[in-house]
Formats: structure tokens, sequence, C-alpha cells
């Protein structure tokens, strides 16, 4: 929808929220006592990004990519080592504690795993109403009771359930009471981390098509997290593809799976499994693991399993530059769907 | 015809009291030809990892126990062995691999060593002879440097390599069965797709037949000749994968690859199933599917479905469909 307008230089609309120069490197010690060499790994590495009004950029990759350090530094919920997240012209960063707990109306997350972020022993009504008593929507107890069962009818559970407790719902249930509780607030821009990864094949549409559902009934932002192509596919405005904490390819949704211009992206969608034995074994397999984050290749981080690689991608990393409209990618030979099959 | 190399007959797994049981297993029956493939697909609660634990008489006892049904690997039922034979079993004839290849792993015993012992447990080799077969395996199952390698700790390795070196010890005894329990699941897609690619180049090269356990139909449909379907502890289709993928008879199985998101998928929105998956156990009467079914009838309530033919390979339990299918056959018989 929304891709033209959101798309670099210099948008008309101003995006929502935006993500200039992004990093986080965490310290740790390796070895033993005072001898221990510090090793830093750059979890995310100077990413920028913009959502904007009712819009959803999906963030994909593998396990360590850094996407749901990212996720976490959109909302503040870790301190970024470097660059700004700015909320409507506001830099989040920057804000005193208390401004950003006034903040968190405005921007709210959604877990993967609903269990563990549900108090077991806190019926379904207090733990969608505490954060509106904090912020004094609703005059009386009474009053955020009815909002608390409006917003479980909004989000497909029937009220009656609002005294039972986390653990008397299955797994989807679970995530619409943290779809509830995240919305129940009236936020603007939601991270959803990984929010249906954890439920049953059968259940994860259901979620899938209520976010939707809230998206145009309430005009949100989503910064949608996955590991799944699949699943982006139908949410998605967006898509940024991340590896080893930087973005390596984004664009809009149909010129991401339809000419992927990254070999890492073609990749990814080549790898996945789809439920068709008649379709044609294409499959791009990449040799060898993901590099450990404390030894990084030099140059391009994808350098060590590409299948084009050449010697320029191991000694200068490629910058992440328009190649269309709207698409960027990070690779020193990218084209539509680079790696012949 | 000649007899299939596993056949599970009418097996019941009921964990809990024996007056009061939860049955997560109940009556199933599917087969496996040698050098096959069969996936078993499921959602949480479908049985399909207990069915699995069955065959090598893994079902932890108590609170479970296999309550019913035969085992039949090369016509013996191995649920009829002295308990203390199954050892012999396990590793030479069935072997078996988990989605978490760390847990499965001795965290204390370099790699070399620990499928050294898997031979060391069925073959008689000495130990120079051994550690020349570990080195064929690694090679075998893709290790990049095996030599460099045999002397190291699970630790030192990926989740995939883990994944590699348990396929290794798995098939290091040549065993003819080998049952894969969501084996990628903890794995990245490109990871996954090595591993999968790993397990059919092991089927092609040993002749090994395999049983892949898995929630993930693509993954089925990828490496796969034969599904088998379940649903709260039952089967409720089966057939050769095309016409499981192509023909789908049973409405949970239709709905389920409906409600799939797919890469190259155009819909705005998902199809989508109403309710969730029983919990195990808690389907005692007709079909267990019924209550989020789009095509129930009242006799869905009272009579479980049994498994109606749809084609030559083909068998799902739906009253619905299958009068449908009957009803269409007989019209095109008649004139």
């Amino acid at each position: 929808m929304n891709a033209q307008a959101s798309t670099r230089p210099a948008p008309v609309a101003e995006p929502l929220i935006r993500a200039e120069g992004l990093s986080k490197v965490f310290s740790s010690k390796t070895g033993l006592g005072f001898g221990g060499k510090r090793a830093d790994v750059r979890a995310v590495d100077t990413v920028s990004l913009e959502v904007a009004r009712g819009e959803t950029l999906a963030v994909v990759g593998e396990s360590g990519c850094g996407k749901s350090t990212l996720g976490r530094l959109m909302l503040r919920l870790i301190e970024p080592s470097a660059g700004k997240v700015l909320y409507d012209g506001e830099d989040l960063t920057q804000l005193s504690p208390r401004g950003m707990r006034a903040m968190r109306r405005h921007v709210q997350m959604i877990f993967q795993d609903p269990y563990g972020s549900l108090s077991p022993r806190r019926s379904v009504a207090d733990i969608i109403a505490e954060p509106m008593g904090v912020f004094g929507i609703g005059s009386s107890a009474r009053e955020r009771r009815e909002m608390v069962a409006d917003l479980l009818t909004q989000v497909g559970l029937p009220p009656r359930y609002m005294d039972r407790y986390p653990r008397q719902f299955s797994g989807g249930q679970r995530q619409r009471i943290g779809i509830a509780r995240a919305i129940a607030l009236g936020p603007s821009f939601i991270v959803a981390d990984e929010p249906v990864s954890a439920l049953d094949v059968s259940v994860q549409a259901q979620v899938i098509n209520l976010m939707q559902d809230l998206q145009q009934k309430r005009g949100l932002s989503y910064l949608f997290i996955a590991h799944d192509l699949a699943v982006v596919r139908h949410i998605a405005d967006r898509v940024a593809v991340m590896y080893l904490g930087r973005i390596v390819e984004m664009g809009p949704k149909d010129a991401i799976y339809r000419t992927p211009h990254h070999p890492y992206t073609q990749a990814l969608l080549s790898a996945a499994p789809e439920p068709d034995p008649d379709r044609p074994s294409r499959r791009i397999i990449l040799q060898g693991d993901v590099p450990s984050p404390t030894n990084m290749p030099s140059g391009c981080a994808f350098s060590s399993r590409c299948p084009l690689a050449q010697d320029i991608c191991r000694q200068e990393r490629p910058p992440l530059r328009d190649e269309l409209p709207g698409h960027q990618v990070a690779c020193h030979f990218a084209r539509p769907n680079p790696i012949p099959v | 015809m000649t007899a299939p190399l596993l056949r599970i007959e009418n097996l019941s797994v009921e964990f809990g009291p024996r007056a009061n049981p939860i049955r997560v297993v109940d009556d199933v029956s599917f087969e496996i030809e040698a050098g096959g493939s069969v996936g078993v697909v499921g959602e949480s609660g479908s049985g399909k990892s207990m069915t699995s634990l069955s065959i090598l008489r893994l079902v932890p006892e108590p609170p479970g126990r296999i309550s019913g049904g035969r085992i039949l690997f090369d016509g013996a039922d191995l649920l009829a062995l002295p308990r203390n034979q199954m050892p012999d079993i396990r590793g030479r004839d069935v072997a078996m691999i988990f989605q978490e290849p760390m847990s499965s792993l001795n965290p204390v015993m370099t790699i070399g060593d620990q499928i050294g012992e898997a031979i060391l447990l069925h073959q008689d080799l000495n130990s120079a002879q051994r550690r020349k077969r570990v080195l064929e395996l690694l090679r075998l199952v893709g290790i990049p440097d095996p030599a460099g390698r045999i002397d190291a700790y699970p630790h030192q390795f990926s989740g995939g390599m883990r994944q590699r070196v348990m396929i290794a010890m798995a098939v290091a005894c040549n065993p003819r069965l080998l049952i894969a329990d969501e084996p990628t699941t903890a794995l990245d897609v490109t990871i996954q797709a090595q591993v999968l690619a790993l397990l059919k180049d092991v089927r092609q090269r040993l002749g090994t037949a395999i049983l892949l356990i898995s929630h993930d139909l693509g993954i089925i449909a990828d490496s796969c000749e034969r599904v088998v379907v379940m649903y709260a502890g039952r089967v409720v289709e089966e057939g050769d994968v095309r016409s499981i993928f192509r023909n789908p008879a049973h409405p949970y199985t239709r709905a389920l690859l409906k409600s799939i998101p797919r890469l190259d998928d155009e819909r705005d929105r998902l199809y989508q199933i109403p309710g969730s998956v029983p919990l195990a156990g808690s389907v005692t009467q007709g079909c267990a599917f019924r209550a989020r079914c789009p095509l129930r009838v009242e006799t869905c309530a009272v009579d479980r479905p049994p498994l109606f033919a749809f084609g030559p390979s083909h068998k799902a339990a739906c009253w619905v469909t299958a009068e449908a299918a009957q009803a269409r056959s007989a019209a095109e018989a008649s004139p």
C-alpha cells in the first residue's frame, strides 16, 4: 500500500516511526579470570528503517540475525549503543524515564510466547486492565472491566472469560489475550516478535487475520518480526531481510518475493519447503553455517556462504543502496534473481 | 506382494489411571515398505510423537502405556518381545533422531567416541576399524574436515552440524528404518534445507526406510512418498503424497492446506479454521474434528468414522466426503 510514500529520498509524509543508524553491541568476556578477552557482538549494526502510518514492515531473518534485538531497540526495551528512534519526530532514545513511560501508550509489543509473557497468577481482566489503571484510562474499576470486555470481544474471545487465568486458555487464545493487552492503551505502533511461530498451524491463520483486522480498524503500524517468509507474505506491505545484524535487502513485498536482488534473500525464499509435492525442486542449498557474530567475515557478512562471492565481497562491505525506487540491496552484484536455478 | 518392513496395527497408547485413562493414540494403523518414506503430520496432541516412540517402546512408563495393538517389524511383533531384547533392535534395525540434538548427545564425550559407541554395541570391530568407520560416517553426513572434527565435543558444533552427527550415529549400523521426529524444527530454514537433503541422500544411498514426523506440511510434501495425517490421536487420512496434497479427502486436511501461508500466494486473507486443537484424549465419541468442521452432520457426533477408501492407496475417515465420493462414482458408473 503506502510503499511509495515511504521510500527514500525525502518521503512526502513523515513516517510514524523511524530508526536512524541504530546499533547494539553486546560485550562479553571470553576466557577465565582477568586474562579474558572481550568479545564484542554487533547484534544490530547501523540499521535505518521507517514505518508509515497503517503500514506493516516485516523483518525476516534466521536465528542470531538481530531481528528481535532490533524490535526491542525500536521500543527502547533495551538501550541502543548508537543511533536514534524517532516516533512522530520525537527521539525515544533521549526521553527521560518519565517521558518514556508516557510514550508506552503509543508503542507496544506482542511477544512470541504468550505463556511466558502473561502472569500465571493474575486473571485476564487484571492483566489487561492494569496498564489502563496506570495511565488513568477509565474512571473506575467497573468502567475498566467494561473496556476489558469490549477488548476481548474485539480479539474474538467471549467477555465472560475475563476472570479466568492464562493456563485455562489454549495457545491461540493466549495470543489473543496478549494482543488485547497490547491494544488496550490505543497504541499506534506495535512490534510483534514472532507472534504466531509458537502456535499450531491451524491456529496461525486466525491470529494473522485478527492482526490484519485490528490494523484496518485502528490504523495500526506493525513491525512484524518473523523467521518464516511465507507467514509475512500475507501481512507485510514491505519486507526487510536481515543477516548478521544488518539489513541486506528491503523493499515492497512483491519486489522481495518476485524479484529478490540479494542472493541471501533468494536462498531464504528457495529453502522454505512448500506444501506442494509437484513443485519442481529449485532449492538453493547454502553451504556451511551462519558465521559466529563474534567472528564476522570481513567485507560482506554473507560472503562466506554466498555462491556468487568474489574477492571484492571479502574485502569491501557493500552499502545498502537503492536498486529501484524503494528497493534497497546491500550486494556488490545485486540484480534480479541473482542465483540461476 | 512383499510384506511391509513395518506394520503398525491398531496401536493405542494411554496415559493416567487405568480406570479413567487418557487415550493419546487411538487405534492407529499404517505401514512402511522397505526403503520407503512415510511422513506423519499432525499438530500438538495429534499423537504423532507417541506413535513413533511406541515403535521402539520408548513411551514413558508410567504414566503412559501401550494399551493395545501390534507393531510388526519384519513380521515380528516388537510389542511382544521381552524387554531385554529391545536394545538389540534399537540402533541395529531401527534408529531414531530427535528434534533437539544437543539433549541427545553426551556433552563430555567426543563425537567420535559417541558414534564409535553406537558401532561397538552392534558390530564387532577393533578400535582402529571403528575410528575408520566413524570417519566414513562423518564424511557421509557432510561434516567438513572429519579428521579434524572427530575428537571435538558436541558444544563445539552448530545446531545443524549436531543434527548431522545424530544422523551419523543413527545410520552407523545400517538400520533398515530411521525414525526422525521433527528433525529440523530447531534449525534455521537454510540449515533445515541441508539436513532434509542429507536425509534424502542417506535413504537413496543406504536404502534406509524413513519415518518422518513433522507438523510442517511443506517438509512432508518435500520429503515423503506416503503421508499419514493424524488429529487428536487418530489417523484421519492416509495416502500417497500427491493424493493428499492434490485431492485431500478429509475436511481437516483440506482446511489445513487452505490455511497455511504460501510463498507464491496472492490472497489477501488466509482461510482460517475456527476453534483450537482438542486436548489429547478429550474426544471419545464420534469424529474428533467435528467441532471445527464445516461439513459436519448429526452422525459425526455419534459414530466414529472408519477409514474409507478414496482411491487405490488413499483413505480418509469422514462420513460426509466418503458419501459424496460414493455418490459421484455411482453417477459416473450409470450412463
